[in-house]
């Protein structure tokens, strides 16, 4: 499934740098769906090239992470469950930095 | 049956609307309500607690100079664009400053002064920068150079408080204000419970300080939520630089 990723509030310093990243993440369940933890999973191990803890904690992404999917807050279409689709636009921002 | 089933779709269709509005689709839960609500009446009803706050207690005078301490984080920003957008909207008349302290730390300040350099343009707001070098003769590289990385916030703390005195007095304004959001208090007051600080405890969520000082300083954003504050830029789509404490 192609999708595009931005890392913002910093979080691009774990992925080397790299605010937006074009990818192709390969379907794990048989149903052919994605669900945001399996993208989340996907991205820990493929993406993520230091301090992890940074980015998720357990299944999910570490509290005061944002996550925006086309420009819609997560939380209102399901969370971790929510199901992705192709060329969906998600947007990962942290809000652990000075003000 | 078919009753049930119609109320349901209403729900379905009623929980996907926004609840201010009831017109358009939610685009975020708000972290302070967890009500669902558009991106306009986001920056509405973020734009217009803020005034609430502001007019609830008295926070500035008609023909005051305020300096904005402006550190080109989130919080800054967000209070510049917020601060001179209620200013022009609702007329409070005030004249408003950028205020921006340079410590001379290579690699970190640089890029926000940047910004403050770039917020200065777009919104139209005189800046002044106040240099460590300037003021003590010391860039905080210098400093840790002699005392090393242990005791230096101490030295930055006292020197940027004061540093942000002396730079409001330059501009000769009559109030600074700075971009202490809800988390920062709940934090304070945490911190100061764990200190067991009484004294510090019961001041330190107060939203004016320093009226008996010579420059007294005011917290507009002591009950915006600091997830908020990053939401509302990316609604509106200006950025900022930042800094992750990591």
């Amino acid at each position: 499934m192609h999708l595009t990723l931005e890392f913002g509030g910093g979080l691009d310093l774990l992925c080397q740098s790299v605010k937006i990243h074009e990818v192709d993440v390969p379907l794990m369940s048989e149903t052919g769906k994605m669900k945001m933890r399996d993208l989340l999973a996907w991205v820990r191990t493929n993406l993520i090239k230091e301090r992890p803890e940074m980015f998720m904690k357990g299944d999910s992404v570490r509290p005061g992470v944002l996550v925006l999917v086309n420009d819609c807050d997560w939380e209102l279409s399901g969370g971790l469950d929510m199901e992705l689709e192709e060329k969906d636009a998600v947007v990962f921002i942290s809000t652990l930095h000075g003000g | 049956m078919e009753e049930r089933e119609g109320n349901s779709a209403a729900k379905q269709a009623g929980l996907r609307l926004c609840c201010y509005c009831s017109q358009r689709k939610p685009a975020l839960k708000r972290p302070k309500t967890r009500e669902q609500i558009c991106r306009e009446c986001f920056y509405d009803v973020f734009e217009e607690e803020i005034h609430k706050v502001i007019m609830d207690n008295h926070l500035f005078r008609p023909g005051e100079r305020i300096a904005i301490g402006a550190s080109g984080g989130k919080d800054s920003t967000v209070l510049a664009y917020v601060l001179s957008e209620l200013n022009r909207r609702h007329k409070y008349g005030l004249d408003l400053f950028l205020l921006s302290i340079d410590e001379g730390i290579t690699g970190y300040r640089d890029d926000s002064l940047e910004t403050v350099k770039r917020n200065e343009i777009q919104y139209g707001l005189p800046l002044k920068v106040v240099s460590y070098k300037d003021l003590y003769g010391w860039t905080m590289d210098e400093i840790v150079k002699v005392i090393g990385l242990k005791n230096n916030c101490t030295f930055c703390g006292v020197f940027r408080r004061q540093a942000l005195d002396r730079g409001a007095t330059l501009l000769k304004v009559d109030k600074l204000a700075t971009g202490h959001n809800a988390d920062d208090m709940a934090e304070t007051v945490l911190l100061n419970i764990l200190r067991g600080d009484i004294a510090r405890l019961s001041r330190c969520t107060y939203i004016v300080t320093g009226e008996d000082g010579p420059i007294p300083r005011c917290k507009p954003f002591k009950y915006t939520y600091e997830k908020e504050i990053v939401i509302y830029p990316f609604i509106l789509e200006f950025y900022y630089i930042l800094y992750v404490s990591v």
